[in-house]
């Protein structure tokens, strides 16, 4: 045993304090400063945003486009924004599912490997690319099909006929953002099979679980707080997407139906209307793009939520 | 339930890599068996080919006979599914399910066979193996939280609890003990005790003492130097290992004159 050589009392005026390093101080110095000014740039935006979009609250019902006021003027064009998006999500999920699946747990590793890079090659094509892909190519093919939606189903309001001719409807724009967002999913999914620990995929086969009931029991739970954030940035993408919509869809006053014409989404009405737009217009526009915005926030917000409330279960600790 | 199992001129293989080779023995229903020997030298391995979960790693294969009461466990019309739910496994770190609560941790092989159980036969189920693992009382009133808030002790005990909810033929364990602090591993190898009565246990560990205070009987493994397989040096019981083996290399390890 050595004894202590430190005197007993400390000298005073000398605190002992853990020596800052420059480097620490220096990074968390950058941190910080990258954090604020995410916060800046968002309320600067908002702040934008709402200053623009008061006059349209509260100009005359009649100057507002449509002249009924500017909610009767909005709010076609939230529930095309929604719809739209919300088409795209129920393709492209169950699609990502299974494709991340099929990479992480039953492709052959070269095969997955190839199968990734072509899935993250569909997130670098520019959307207006996808806008002529849905014009030129998706819209006449898939038109047969609306059709056979209209014939067979058009009881329900959401496929009453008669289908566009040009198949430049809702239901091709949807199509159109599942494939844009199929990436995002697809990619955020497969990161999160893959870091399932070993541990508990063994523990579920040792119990004689299948490979999909393996699946079932501690990949899908594990990975699910993950894949639900993927499925809300793929959501934000398709609730933000601009120009495919403005080029595929056949835009329109609002209908049920969306295997006809008409309906539009608030990115697109902007993008299609902000080039000849003065005055009380461009007010309006704007506040659409508040609304938008305000449609984004609650719904990162419901997606939080949703992944806070099972937080015990989730496997994090 | 209880069966036996008898292994004949195994070898086990990852890629190309000889990990364990030519390993014969005959584990005894109704009794537990300890697999003792250095770092690397395959028992886990080894361990894993007794349910079929060896081959669940990419690129592996196994060379050899294991029966199970006669049958051929690697015979061509066996389905490993079917293998693994007849011989349960508890693994050196305690692996709930996180994403799952305890009652349905319990529950979850069972869910496999039968996804139909009445609740009262469910609830039959989960307190019995609850009980069969020592985990009853602590668990009892907290059955709908997330098995990882337990102890790891616990977690052990739950494993266990989860393991023989299925009533296996075989209970494997790899080194089920060295997660755990002092007292858990005595609650763990009490009830190892206790499971014999019912099961046929095989027990990987790096404790001696553990060797030789649980098992019936030992099987020494060895391996010559890095990069060479394992094999099985001796196997016989416990009493004898520990006083008398009949290789220098077991006496040696046994004593802990070894490198
Ligand atoms: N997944 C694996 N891939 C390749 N080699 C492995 C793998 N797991 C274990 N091994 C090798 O097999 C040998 C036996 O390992 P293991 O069975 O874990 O030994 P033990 O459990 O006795 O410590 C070691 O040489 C180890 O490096
Ligand atoms: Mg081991």
């Amino acid at each position: 045993m050595t004894t202590s050589t430190e005197p007993a009392t400390k000298p005073p005026g000398r605190p002992r304090r853990a020596k800052v390093r420059p480097g620490d101080r220096n990074f968390s110095w950058a941190t910080r400063a990258a954090g604020v000014l995410i916060l800046i740039v968002l309320a600067g935006v908002a702040a934008f945003l709402v200053r623009e979009a008061i006059p349209a609250f509260r100009a005359d019902p009649a100057e507002i486009d449509g002249g009924e006021g500017f909610f009767a003027y909005v709010w076609p064009l939230v529930f095309g924004t929604l719809v739209a998006a919300f088409i795209a999500l129920i393709i492209a999920t169950p699609l990502a599912l299974g494709i991340a699946l099929f990479i992480s747990h039953y492709a052959p590793r070269r095969m997955a490997q190839g199968l990734g890079y072509v899935v993250d090659l569909l997130a670098a094509i520019p959307s207006v690319v996808y806008g002529l892909w849905g014009i030129q190519w998706l819209a006449p093919n898939v038109r047969g099909t609306w059709e056979w939606l209209a014939d067979n189903l058009g009881f329900i309001p959401l496929f009453a006929g008669p289908a566009s001719a040009t198949g430049r409807t809702m239901m091709t724009a949807g199509v159109v953002l599942a494939v844009m967002i199929l990436p995002i999913i697809t990619a955020i999914a497969r990161e999160v099979f893959l870091q399932t620990p070993t541990l508990h995929q063994e523990a579920a086969l040792a119990l004689g679980a299948t490979r999909w009931e393996m699946i079932r029991m501690a990949v899908l739970p594990f990975g699910r707080p993950g894949l639900i954030s993927g499925v809300m940035l793929g959501l934000g993408r398709a609730l933000g997407e601009t120009m495919a919509v403005a080029m595929v869809l056949s835009t329109g006053g609002f209908t049920w139906s969306m295997v006809s014409s008409g309906n539009n989404t608030i990115a697109a009405e902007i993008a299609l209307d902000f080039p000849e737009s003065a005055g009380i217009e461009t007010n309006t526009l704007i506040a659409a793009g508040l609304v938008l915005f305000v449609i984004t926030l609650a719904v990162n917000m419901l997606a939080r939520w949703i992944v806070a409330r099972r937080e015990a279960f989730s496997g994090a600790n | 339930m209880s069966k036996r199992i008898d292994v004949s001129d195994l070898n086990v293989y990852y890629g190309d890599f000889l990990a364990v080779e030519g390993v014969t023995m005959a584990v005894e229903a109704r009794s537990v068996t300890a697999f003792i020997g250095p770092s690397g030298c395959g028992k886990s391995t080894f361990i894993r080919t007794l349910n079929r979960l060896h081959e669940v790693v990419p690129g592996t294969r196994v060379e050899g006979k294991v029966l199970l009461d006669g049958q051929d466990l690697y015979g061509p019309a066996v389905d490993p599914v079917v293998v693994r739910r007849q011989i349960g496994m508890v693994f050196q770190r305690p692996n709930p399910f996180p994403t799952m609560s305890l009652r349905d941790n319990v529950l979850a092989g069972i869910k496999l066979n039968n996804s139909r159980m009445r609740k009262s036969e469910a609830d039959d189920v989960v307190e019995r193996s609850l009980r069969g693992a020592n985990l009853w009382n602590e668990a009892k009133d907290r059955l709908d939280t997330p098995g990882s808030g337990l102890s790891g002790g616990q977690q052990q005990r739950l494993c266990i609890a989860r393991a023989i909810a299925v009533e296996p033929d075989v209970l494997l364990m790899d080194e089920p003990c060295s997660a755990l602090d002092p007292i858990s591993t005595l609650a763990i190898e009490d009830l190892i005790a206790e499971l014999k009565e019912n099961y046929t246990i095989v027990i990987v560990t790096h404790n001696m003492q553990q060797a030789a205070r649980v098992s019936d009987r030992t099987a020494f493994f060895n391996i010559a130097g890095t990069g060479q397989p394992g094999k099985l040096i001796e196997m016989d019981d416990t009493t004898k290992i520990f006083t008398n083996p009949g290789e220098k290399a077991t006496e040696d390890y046994v004593s802990g004159r070894f490198g």
